[in-house]
């Protein structure tokens, strides 16, 4: 399955938004965080949980798939990109078409921004700075390896059902170990864990 | 280094200085960064006690623009928001870069130059103490200052200005945990480093939001659960940490004493005890016993409003452990038992045998950057350089030696912060310098502190922005931030780390170690305060501190500059430093034992009654430094937390949102209602970070612990109110000619959507 990615565990967010303002910092989208943290039982506990682009590999990334101005591409290696400057027209398409509520548009400048897995420091070995900074790695980047030697016993999932529709991703999350038949957080039910099919 | 960068510029780099792709293994080629001659120097967060490691992105033109993180062995690259945002302080709109001034608080300030200034401060020194006597000025340190400079103002004090009255703000962060220490062990710092935390197998954090207040800290917390630790979480509030917690007590505020005498209690019944670590190394332990006798977990539950059977499960689980920790902050220390709240979670180290191991130990959570390193040389109102006694002969003989004074010539202790203030109002001390510190937000029951403040005759300021204190000064000197000097901190751990210059100072700032010696210099003593630099200065602690307990002397700058940082005591150049005390099961007392102490709880010193039956408590927020001096201007963090809210069980019947009046015995304030369940229902709290009208702490109460002297902020008595429409909050004061305060001034981002008035609604949603 997957090879370097980032691993989401919500389980280890405190809600900081570290990840939030590493994301401005990054030179790609300088200013501007690509990250969505959400509260998700905001009144009956402080969870957070962070949410990256989830770099969705198949069905080929629905905001890519949707893109009248193919403005969207998607790398060799899975890495779903932010709009191109040149060809975006603004038109929101892939903010209607991504299921877990990714890109953004900013309206005044009729352009698309999204998380790019800080393509300008992964190209080069670096971990993305979200990951990079998260102090509790919630954002882990690395390989499933990486993160079970780290972590023994993570199981880790990255196909989510919406209705009837399954689409895997690049990115992946951390599920907890007695609960794999659950929803993840966000209430995705999950069909994979650590590669194995648990749909059903 | 690529050949396309500029050399770096050698009277500013610090040795370990990069170039931006050499940190990440880049070619450089590829990297428009060099192509603009940027560099990274490595230094740490001017934040909190974790010092994360950094490296702060140097432009061509040798200005601090961005940060890159850093693979130190603290934070293996990790940083919190305050952390990433904040360079965008060194260079910011608000900083002050003349000197301010006026003679009577009714004018305006207007920009002097520094002769002016100097020459006013040192009239009025010299004009208050000819009529009043010394101890008629006082002087006010900061905990955030390097420890170069707090040895100096401590020597500024008793040399210069020949006061008594020397505190500063650490009286307000973990002076109680000290005095526990200094109390129990003989020395005052945490036990063990944070990397011991990965070895235990059951954590207790009491007291401490780490998720907001360390953020950093928690990788430790987590690494250790990943082995399979156990967590317990003593807290009114289910923080992001107490959350994920195997054992969340929630206890009611000011109740910690008893708590942890009952768990004592438990695990003595439950012959949990290590008996042969009691008679070898410790005295005292048959009256704790036959004290915490009487606190049965039912007195306990009563007490503290949880359930009894919480205590016999803390008990069990601590002492059951194979190896165990305790880790504390303010929520036990801010309190007027505070030391003795200390002192039971060191009895029941102490009584499972759980000190000086891998992984069995003690810690206190420090707040400010240099809160451990900034009490330690002196300018804290007893304490001599070296942790040494100002009362005791033989530690005063040793110093005035250094300083080359007579021993009469040297003050007695003076007063605490929160003391000094009662002295302004009563006219004791007519004149006050300031360095670093901001009472005005900081410091409990405002309307006391600016009714003290109000009386000074004189009052002159250090700072880099101009903070509410600063703008109730009559002088105000602009000074280096930490990227414009160097200088360590010792962090939480006691391990001491070097910062280095980053970038030349705006025109117009000095150090805080130049002015100090241009004033010592107009007050007649220039000659003991020969000091160009921060060098100098720490080369004279190194002396100050050699042969005690907190001995510096084997430390050196290049030893810091080749290390990730050394853990005091370090008598020796070649001594590798001391991570972990009592190793060897023997403490700095003379009779090298651990000193058990008695302790019996009592309760808060604002009574609840039927007009204020619930307790208030206070605390931090993980986008905001302390008084938010320096916080509150960073876009980004502001837009985090705009403002301060007061949360609330929903048993209320408040609407989220919706504008609730606090009221104390000293005041009332109209917060937003964070409606949760992550709070008592007997309790409120308010995170502290802002001025009146939303200030926590015009309603905290000015009570003091008797021997450490900090102040209760977390328990005093309330009550709330429906409210109409909720306070302004005022934005933080600006300087003559400069730009009013819009808090997205440095951001580079565009307005978000609003958030949810407490900062926690969906954070950039579009
Ligand atoms: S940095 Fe990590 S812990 Fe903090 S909010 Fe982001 S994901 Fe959560
Ligand atoms: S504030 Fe503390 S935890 Fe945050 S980056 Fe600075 S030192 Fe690290």
């Amino acid at each position: 399955m997957m090879g370097r990615t980032i691993f989401i565990d919500p389980g280890r967010c405190i809600g900081c938004q570290a990840c939030v303002s590493a994301c401005r910092e990054c030179d790609s989208h300088r200013g501007k965080s690509m990250i969505h943290l959400d509260y998700p039982d905001e009144g009956h506990s402080v969870a957070s949980l962070p949410t990256v682009c989830m770099h969705c590999e198949d069905p080929v990334a629905p905001c890519a798939e949707v893109c009248p101005a193919d403005a969207i591409l998607v790398t060799a290696d899975g890495v779903v990109q932010q709009a191109d400057t040149t060809r975006c027209i603004g038109c929101a398409n892939c903010v209607n078409a991504c299921p877990f509520g990714v890109p953004k548009i900013d309206l005044q400048a009729k352009l698309q921004m999204k998380c790019n897995l800080c393509y300008d420091r992964t190209a080069y070995g670096l971990a993305p700075m979200c990951a990079t900074v998260c102090p509790t790695g919630a954002l882990f980047y690395g390989t499933l390896e990486e993160l079970q030697a780290e972590r023994p016993g993570v199981q880790v999932a990255d196909s989510f059902t919406f209705g009837d529709v399954v689409v895997s991703t690049g990115v992946a999350m951390v599920v907890p170990a007695d609960k794999v038949q659950w929803p993840v957080p966000g209430g995705l039910p999950i069909v994979e864990v650590n590669g194995k099919d648990v749909a059903r | 280094m690529s050949s396309r960068s500029l050399p770096l510029d050698p009277s500013i780099a610090p040795p370990g200085t990069r170039n931006f792709r050499d940190a990440g293994g880049i070619p450089a080629d590829q990297w428009h960064a060099d192509q603009n001659g940027e560099t990274l120097v490595p230094t740490h967060c001017c934040f909190c006690g974790v010092q994360c490691g950094m490296y702060l992105r140097v432009n061509r033109a040798g200005k601090v623009f961005g940060v890159e993180p850093r693979d130190h062995d603290i934070n293996r690259m990790r940083l919190c928001p305050k952390g990433i945002n904040a360079y965008q302080q060194v260079n910011h709109p608000d900083r002050l870069t003349a000197p301010l001034m006026r003679r009577s608080r009714d004018e305006p300030f207007r920009e002097a130059s520094w002769e002016e200034a100097l020459d006013f401060t040192v009239a009025e020194i010299r004009r208050i103490q000819g009529a009043h006597g010394n101890d008629a000025f006082g002087l006010l340190g900061g905990a955030s200052l390097f420890s170069e400079k707090t040895y100096l103002v401590g020597k500024f004090g008793r040399v210069a200005l020949k006061t008594r009255h020397v505190d500063y703000n650490g009286r307000l962060c973990m002076v109680s945990a000290a005095g526990a220490n200094k109390l129990a062990f003989g020395i005052d710092r945490a036990g063990n480093p944070f990397s011991d935390i990965l070895l235990t197998d059951c954590l207790l954090i009491a007291g401490s939001n780490v998720g907001e207040c360390f953020p950093v800290m928690t990788q430790y917390l987590w690494g250790a659960r990943d082995r399979g630790a156990t967590l317990i979480v003593v807290d009114p509030r289910e923080t992001a940490v107490a959350r994920t917690a195997d054992i969340h007590v929630a206890l009611k505020p000011g109740t910690d004493a008893a708590f942890f005498n009952a768990v004592l209690n438990v695990v003595i019944s439950e012959g949990l005890t290590d008996e042969q670590f009691l008679a070898e190394h410790t005295t005292g332990w048959d009256e704790v016993r036959s004290t915490v006798a009487s606190y049965t977990p039912e007195r306990a539950a009563d007490i503290c409003g949880i359930p009894a059977s919480q205590v016999v499960q803390v008990a069990r689980t601590f002492a059951g452990a194979r190896r165990a920790m305790a880790w504390h902050a303010r929520g036990i220390e801010h309190h007027s038992q505070g030391v003795e709240n200390c002192l039971t979670v060191i009895n029941l180290c102490a009584a499972t045998g759980n000190l000086g191991k891998p992984g069995a130990g003690y810690g206190t959570i420090t707040g400010q950057g240099n809160g451990q390193g900034g009490r330690e040389h002196g300018q804290k109102a007893d304490l001599l350089p070296g942790g040494r006694s100002i009362t005791d002969p033989e530690h005063r003989r040793q110093i005035c030696e250094i300083w080359g004074i007579e021993e009469s010539e040297l003050p007695s202790a003076g007063t605490s912060m929160m003391e000094m203030v009662w002295q302004m109002q009563r006219q004791e001390i007519r004149g006050l310098i300031g360095i670093c510190n901001n009472p005005f937000v900081s410091l409990p029951n405002y309307a006391t502190v600016k009714a003290g403040y109000d009386c000074l005759e004189f009052h002159a300021q250090f700072d880099f922005f101009l903070s509410e204190t600063a703008a109730n000064a009559h002088v105000v000197f602009p000074v280096t931030t930490w990227a414009e000097d160097e200088g360590v901190m010792a962090n939480a751990e006691a391990r001491v780390v070097k910062h280095n210059k980053a970038q030349e100072p705006p025109g117009g700032v000095r150090t805080d170690t130049w002015v100090m010696c241009q004033l010592a210099q107009r007050l007649g003593v220039g000659d003991k305060f020969v000091f160009p630099g921060s060098r100098e200065v720490f080369e004279e602690l190194r002396i100050a501190s050699a042969g005690t307990v907190n001995d510096y002397y084997g430390i050196t700058y290049e030893r810091l500059e080749e290390s990730g940082g050394i853990s005091w005591p370090c008598p020796s150049t070649d001594h590798p430093g001391t991570p972990r005390l009592f190793e060897d099961g023997q403490t700095f007392h003379p009779d090298r034992k651990v000193h058990m102490q008695v302790v019996e709880w009592h309760p808060p010193m604002d009574p609840y009654d039927e007009e204020h039956p619930m307790s208030l408590t206070t605390g931090r927020t993980v986008a905001h430094f302390l008084s938010g001096n320096q916080t509150r201007r960073l876009g980004a963090l502001v837009e985090q937390t705009p403002r301060p809210w007061v949360e609330i069980h929903p048993s209320h019947g408040f609407r989220n949102g919706a504008p609730v009046r606090v009221v104390t015995r000293r005041g009332s304030g109209v917060f937003p209602a964070l409606v949760t369940e992550a709070i008592r229902p007997d309790t409120v709290f308010i995170p502290y970070h802002w001025p009146v009208p939303t200030a926590a702490n015009a309603l905290t109460i000015d009570a003091l612990d008797p021997r450490s002297k900090i102040p209760e902020y977390k328990v005093c008595a309330c009550r709330i109110e429906a409210a109409e429409r909720i306070d302004e909050v005022p934005a933080p004061p600006t300087g003559p000619g400069r730009q009013a305060y819009p808090a997205a001034q440095v951001s580079r981002t565009d307005p978000l959507p609003p958030t949810s008035p407490q900062g926690r609604g969906t954070a950039e949603r579009s």
